[in-house]
């Protein structure tokens, strides 16, 4: 049934998981986070489904492997301190090539850091944070409805590339509650998956799933197949919001709980004479660099600020795109803090100069 | 002319690589044969370890996984609840199920997971050229240990079988060996029960296996396994520490 509730963001993710077809599901307990566990350990009984709770963040990522290679839709979710526990099980999926989804409600760091929200771990999750060449697709939702949405797209595209999708959120759209529609039914594309394990049934050769190769020549092949893999991702399915940009004199680039509250000052900015657009990436990789690029060889765009709640983190991003063309301006706020919208229109008018 | 022996079908033509005189060949066949003889063959999944065995995923001919070092019963718990009604099984070294995967396996064990190990011991650090690993014996001279194992200063030997054997969720847990027929024979016999007691979904099994290590040991085959009988027999007494009056 199509419906519409008032839920909170945690909770909607675990829903959303269920209805995208996911049944197994293994965490380990981390505030800010933790109502996904709790939701997914009633849920799954109804739909004939298993929760572990494992004894660490290491063990749920290495059964989340396991039933990933056994060809299952299966999630992880947890905040910072016990994602960095998780990375060493990113780079096996990565190399073995399986579909998993992971959350990270992202609070502050470093650390144990605190348990409020931000936007620290940027790097983490689009640079590889684990050994080796790979990437994973991290979605960045920026409202209770996107956690639905995107969580039920990480897990169709974690199946289409065979690789970790990440959501990376933060403690702001982890706890808030929110209305959220629900789709009837949704759109589960099943894709065959010739390289699970299952048994031979005695009827095929034995497969096997593994992330290590000796043979130099079989690794390089590998490596080579998993970028070519990511080239097509960045061609196919880079996500990007643009508003307001056409005649833009500054343009915000912000994700998440950022652009939630930087979208509240474009009006603001206006009524005070000032044009400002925003960007706001929902793949935070693939990164929308095209779309940057072509922001800053617009005529009219004048100068670039990017808003996060870490010390410059996709800001390095943004940069590489803009490329040196106009400047890059930059407001962040960490420790669990955010920044309000007198802040950041304060910065609007130092660099408009008026 | 009649045949008397064959290679069992539970491996693949792939030839060992481990050196002359380890038991880990040994040890793969009886798993091997056992799958054969119990036909569970065609719905086993095995789950491969990080140390000398990590490629026994090109021996076994049921569908493997690799895992990381240490996660072989996380991996394999992922496995079974996916697919609850068939055999997991891990084959894990001493540095991987008793160093970095002491929480994986005690957990799996409280669990009660469905799964069996299949732990090899020999007390050493066999792939990466023969560290002390938790089970090395003390005055064992290994590379990490070089003045032999000194209790006031890299502490004592673990006893995993013991250890689990504490643990309600652990069904059925024996020691055994594969120095002499005798024992091999013993030790096949428990590899079966293990994987019945799994069947029968009654709880988490171990079979732990003592293990020669001769290029590690810096001894030939044969003074190895006397090593094997005399000094870790001592310290590993062989028996069944847990489900020993199970009928499976």
């Amino acid at each position: 049934m199509s419906s519409r509730v008032l839920m909170k963001g945690n909770e909607v993710i675990a829903e959303a998981a269920i209805r995208a077809g996911c049944r197994h599901y293994f965490g380990y307990p981390i505030t800010p986070q933790t109502e996904i566990m709790n939701y997914m350990a009633r849920r799954m009984k109804d739909v004939d489904g298993t929760m572990v709770q494992a004894e660490s963040e290491i063990a749920a990522i290495n059964m989340v492997y396991g039933a990933a290679a056994a060809g299952a839709r299966v999630m992880t979710t947890s905040s910072s301190p016990g994602i960095s526990l998780k990375q060493e099980g990113f780079s096996y999926i990565a190399g073995a090539e399986l579909p998993a989804v992971v959350v990270n409600i992202v609070r502050c760091g470093p650390g144990l850091g605190g348990i409020l929200p931000a936007q620290g771990d940027y790097f983490q999750a689009t640079k590889g944070g684990g050994h080796g060449d790979y990437k994973n697709i991290v979605l960045a939702p920026a409202s209770v409805q996107e956690l639905y949405e995107l969580t039920v797209e990480a897990f169709n595209l974690a199946d289409k590339y065979r690789m970790l999708v990440m959501i990376l959120g933060d403690g702001t759209l982890g706890q808030m509650m929110e209305p959220v529609s629900y789709r009837d039914a949704e759109q589960i594309e099943t894709v065959e998956k010739p390289w699970h394990v299952c048994g031979t049934k005695d009827k095929r050769q034995h497969r096997t799933v593994q992330s290590i190769y000796i043979d130099p020549d079989d690794l390089e092949a590998l490596n080579d197949k998993l970028q070519a893999k990511y080239r097509t991702v960045e061609k196919q399915d880079t996500m990007v919001e643009m508003i307001g940009c056409e005649d833009a004199e500054i343009i915000i680039t912000a994700f998440g709980t950022s652009s939630r509250i930087s979208r509240n000052v474009l009006r603001l900015a206006d009524d005070l004479g000032i044009k400002v657009g925003m960007i706001r990436p929902i793949t935070l990789w693939p990164f929308p660099s095209e779309a940057i690029m072509e922001a800053a060889a617009a005529d009219s765009v004048k100068s670039f600020l990017d808003i996060e709640l870490n010390a410059g983190q996709m800001l390095e991003d943004v940069r590489l795109a803009v490329n040196g063309r106009k400047p890059v301006h930059f407001l962040g706020r960490t420790g669990g803090n955010l920044p309000t919208q007198k802040e950041i229109i304060e910065k609007i008018r130092t660099i408009a100069g008026r | 002319m009649k045949k008397v022996f064959a290679r069992t079908r539970g491996l693949t033509d792939k030839p060992f690589h481990y050196c002359p005189g380890c038991t880990h060949g040994i040890i793969h066949r009886l798993i091997a044969e056992v799958m054969c003889e119990m036909d569970i063959l065609g719905e086993t999944i095995g789950v491969s370890p990080v140390g000398c065995t990590y490629n026994n995923y090109e021996y076994f001919a049921c569908d493997m996984v690799q895992a990381a070092h240490g996660r072989a019963p996380a991996v394999a718990t992922g496995i079974k609840r996916v697919h609850p009604d068939q055999p997991v099984f891990t084959y894990q070294g001493d540095g991987d199920l008793a160093a970095i995967g002491t929480a994986e396996i005690i957990h799996a064990a409280a669990r009660g997971e469905k799964i069996t190990a299949f732990f090899a011991n020999n007390a050493i650090y066999g792939m990466t050229s023969g560290q002390m690993a938790p089970t090395t014996l003390l005055g064992q001279v290994t590379t990490t240990s070089p003045f032999g194992r000194d209790a006031a200063v890299e502490g004592y030997p673990i006893n995993v079988s013991e250890m689990l054997a504490t643990i309600r969720g652990a069904v059925y847990i024996e020691r055994v060996a594969v120095n002499n027929f005798k024992e091999i024979s013993k030790a096949k016999k428990a590899i079966a029960k293990a994987f019945r007691v799994q069947q029968q979904k009654l709880g988490f099994s171990m079979v732990e296996i003592l293990s020669t290590c001769p290029t590690n040991w810096g001894k030939d085959p044969v003074a190895s396994l006397r090593w094997l009988e005399d000094e870790m027999m001592a310290q590993y007494p062989l028996g069944v520490f847990r489900g020993g009056d199970l009928e499976v």
